[in-house]
């Protein structure tokens, strides 16, 4: 045996180039990629509604796991006891494989298919590929607004909290080693302390920005046939119109409106859970949303997205009203959407308001069928993708 | 448990040169050995690169630190004390920010694998001397296509990509020797032996072989056989295959031999540790950290724990047998010292556990059989009388290539179309379905024709098609 080799500790050996820096990079584009590729099921899980937007996801991915022949999960593995173990026994959680001997890497439990990240985050994965215009289309609605303050240089003279305590460190270092070869001060021979000059301040500026401003209109058919189910289906559509509102403007305020033969404005959480019963007028929760608009969204300032969610049973003669007001609706507002939620097997293939929309000739309006969460995200699409056709003329 | 400042090199020096008088003492025979000192970052990336200084990049590489990275954050596993690699001479890695103590027990039991690896029969073939430098020219022959602007890296994953998801089918058998194409064509063209019973039974019809079948017998070593038959392949992408296949049959003997090297070496760094005179400070906290080393985990299977009861087992059977023992096995013909050096030289896991993992041992670890009952693992047998051996079957199954199905080439010109048939040996265990399809894909890919899969599914026969239809899938 010949003499053992000891290597220190290198700094500048671990500060080396990550080698695995391009790997992970890779990696992280092909988690992303997988994401996107099911955002459809991803925002059809109930979870991720009405959720804080720094809220942790769970999402499923099965673009990146490392496929090889292996055996299936249904092999039985060995495990060590207590020395009490019983047949029947449960000793853990079939997902949390991964102790047994061989198994390591080898079975699909303890390939991770399954990725956290935030609800931001994944909002930002959903709308990046839809290209879509930038909805500012109005420069008349762009408010100028300090929103924020901004860094810009140092400067000599400022408030002790703007302290930049590393520049003025290095300020002092500096001069310190340009007065090496000056003799020392008497009685000051071991200190160097800070001069007034290398104190250096941040200098902030205000930001002015273009503030602009979007209001949400949610507005939901609150009668008796809209059960849980239809009510999900509505949320799950209203969720990613707000979510999507959010990323293009700077204010974005939500109006939740709740009919059945009367309108009424509502808290979110009435909206979602309080059910009415009784008969369907349209034109009213419509009615209720110009009253809205006029009184505290003026269109000059304001962005307007009105969608709104029915089962399509509505009362017969309350159809040419409805017909007017959504007509006056696309006036007023950048988008005016109309989701008829009929879920399969329902049972409650009543009338259908698709038809009466058909004669709505407004480029700004979209009227919809969803008939299972997998259509949500195409819908939405659908419905986003209206606002790209007036924009050629606009 | 920042210790930094309470030791330097000097001490681990002063450490390793007592540890090396009782290697030596005790009779391991040892390479070379070097340690390196990094930290925890450092740690990661060379646990994501299988331990090595130099290798090519992979995406895979990438997600495999950020999930080590991800467990280690959130505490769910530490990180390993010690990491050796198999070269000579032996490169370790020791952390940083460990405790003396754990230094001194870690370099302990680093002279253990070192010595495993040095006379464990599986690793004859391994050449260590020249493993770390073949790794860094591999890796400078993959970064080389990466950065060929005809190629790219994304070309070169892609491939990659496949090889990975085949580096494991590869021959089981090592220790028999590969036959070349023109030996095995000899044998085939042979006379067939004579039976000695022909006259007591009907002969069967000798069939003269078509000596122009490829491949002659079954071959396991896929990636290798598409590298040498499959005629359309750019000569980088026939490299990388190889390369894939090279790395995998570096790291199989370690996989083959995982419980009895980490017994080993922990019954190593037991001994020397003990026979050390430690301090009485450093040696309780030495217990400590062996203890947590061989403990046993609840509901899994820890190679340390199973290796370490093991390896002391052997010895005490032939050191102080039971009156028992005497009577089924007769004296013991060697001491049970004498016993261990020979066992770690000619067994790996399997037969390891086979020849010495007894009932008695099975029940005192209380080993048992689980399976997979909805999201749940419930037991199914456990150690006792009738079960025992069921127990040590399926534990058997699941130890080193045991855990890798075994599929054979059958057929590079199936129909006479250049088709590609392999077939499972199938031995009781299905296949998961969907990473059945998805290999299948990486196997149309690299080979370019159709591929036809045969296997068991539910005990009826299944053959998968794969071509640029896709996936089929027929009975029969």
């Amino acid at each position: 045996m010949t003499t053992t080799v000891f290597r220190p500790y290198s700094e500048s050996d671990a500060l080396r180039s990550d080698r695995s820096a391009g790997d992970r990079l890779r990696h992280r584009h092909k988690v992303r990629d997988a994401i996107r590729k099911n955002i459809a099921d991803i925002v059809a899980e109930e979870s991720i509604i009405g959720q804080s937007r720094d809220k942790i996801i769970k999402v499923p991915i099965r673009g990146i796991r490392e496929y090889r022949f292996i055996f299936g999960e249904n092999e039985p593995g060995v495990g060590t006891g207590d020395g009490k173990t019983e047949p029947g026994q449960v000793v853990g959680d079939a997902a949390q494989d991964g102790n047994g001997i061989g198994s390591a890497g080898n079975r699909p439990g303890v390939d991770y298919y399954e990725t956290d990240i935030t609800l931001e985050e994944l909002v930002d994965i959903m709308f990046e590929d839809l290209e879509l215009p930038d909805l500012e289309r109005k420069k008349l609605r762009e408010i100028q607004a300090e929103s924020a303050r901004k860094r810009k240089g140092f400067r000599k003279v400022g408030v002790r909290a703007h302290l930049d305590k590393k520049r003025t460190a290095m300020s002092r270092l500096r001069r310190r080693i340009a007065t090496r070869n000056v003799p020392p001060v008497e009685g000051h021979a071991s200190r160097f302390p800070f001069h007034r000059d290398d104190l250096k301040y941040r200098r902030l500026v205000a930001d002015l920005r273009p503030q602009s401003n979007a209001v949400v209109l949610c507005m939901m058919d609150t009668s008796g046939s809209m059960d849980t189910m239809k009510k999900y289906l509505a949320r799950s559509f209203f969720f990613m119109l707000y979510q999507f509102v959010r990323t293009r403007y700077n204010n974005v305020e939500v109006v939740f409106i709740a009919h059945d033969t009367r309108a009424r404005e509502v808290s979110e959480e009435e909206f979602f859970t309080k059910g009415e019963s009784g008969g369907t007028m349209i034109s009213s929760a419509y009615h209720k949303a110009l009253e809205v608009i006029q009184g505290r969204y003026h269109p000059s300032l304001w962005n307007i997205y009105a969608f709104h969610c029915s089962d399509g049973d509505n009362w017969p003669h309350d159809n040419p009203a409805t017909l007017a007001t959504a007509r006056e609706l696309t006036t007023l507002c950048n988008l005016v959407g109309y989701g008829e939620i009929k879920p399969l097997n329902s049972g409650s293939y009543g009338d259908s308001l698709l038809e009466l929309f058909d004669e709505l000739d407004a480029d700004n309006f979209h009227a919809l069928m969803i008939e299972n969460k997998e259509d949500i995200w195409p819908s939405f699409r659908m419905f986003l993708s209206r606002e790209r056709t007036p924009e050629t003329a606009d | 448990m920042s210790a930094t400042a309470s030791w330097n090199v000097k001490d681990l020096e002063y450490w390793d040169a007592r540890i090396r008088e009782k290697v030596e003492e005790f009779g391991l025979s040892c390479f070379g050995q070097e340690f390196e000192v990094c930290d925890h970052e450092q740690m990661l990336g060379y646990m994501a690169y299988h331990g090595m200084p130099a290798h090519y990049p992979h995406w895979s590489f990438g997600k495999s630190y950020e999930k080590l990275k991800t467990l280690y954050d959130y505490g769910v596993s530490g990180l390993p004390y010690e990491m050796v690699i198999n070269a000579n001479p032996a490169l370790a890695y020791l952390m940083r920010d460990n405790s003396l103590c754990l230094q001194v027990l870690t370099i302990a039991h680093v002279y253990g694998h070192n010595d495993f690896f040095r006379n464990n029969f599986m690793f004859r073939d391994t050449r260590p001397e020249l493993a770390l430098n073949h790794f860094k020219l591999r890796a400078e022959r993959v970064r080389g296509y990466a950065e060929d602007p005809s190629i790219g890296l994304q070309a070169v994953e892609q491939v990659l990509d496949a090889a990975h998801a085949l580096s494991m089918q590869c021959r089981h058998h090592t220790a028999i020797r590969k036959l070349t194409h023109h030996e095995q064509q000899e044998q085939a063209a042979a006379d067939p032996p004579r039976d000695p019973f022909e006259r007591i039974h009907k002969r069967r019809e000798h069939q003269i072989p078509d000596l122009n079948k490829i491949p002659l017998e079954p071959e396991e070593d896929i990636l290798l056989f598409i590298a040498e038959h499959n005629e359309y392949l750019e000569d980088w992408q026939r490299d990388l295959l190889r390369i894939a296949h090279e790395e995998a049959q570096y790291f199989i003997p370690q996989m083959e031999t995982k419980i009895m090297n980490e017994g080993w070496a922990s019954y190593w760094h037991h001994q020397i540790m003990n026979s050390l005179d430690l301090p009485e400070a450093l040696h309780i906290e030495f217990l400590v950290h062996h203890n947590q080393v061989i403990r046993p985990h609840p509901g899994g299977l820890n190679p340390y724990y199973l290796g370490f009861k093991l390896w002391h087992d052997i010895q005490r059977r032939y050191d102080e047998p039971t009156e028992a023992e005497l009577a089924r096995n007769g004296a013991p013909d060697k001491s049970g010292i004498d016993k261990l050096f020979e066992v770690r030289e000619t067994d790996r896991d399997v037969s390891f556990l086979r020849r010495f993992l007894t009932e008695e041992m099975m029940r005192e670890m209380d080993l048992f059989e689980y399976v997979r009952k909805g999201d749940k693992m419930v037991v199914s047998q456990v150690s006792d009388e009738d079960h025992w051996e069921r127990v040590k079957d399926t534990l058997l199954r699941n130890v080193g290539m045991n855990a890798t199905p075994v599929i054979r080439i059958l057929d590079a010109d199936h129909g006479h179309n250049r088709n590609l048939y392999l077939k499972h040996e199938h031995d009781g265990r299905d296949l998961q379905q969907e990473y059945l399809e998805k290999t299948l894909r990486y196997l149309y890919q690299l080979w370019g024709r159709q591929v036809l899969f045969e296997t068991l599914v539910q005990d009826k026969s299944v053959t998968y098609t794969y071509d640029s239809d896709g996936i089929a899938r027929q009975a029969g």
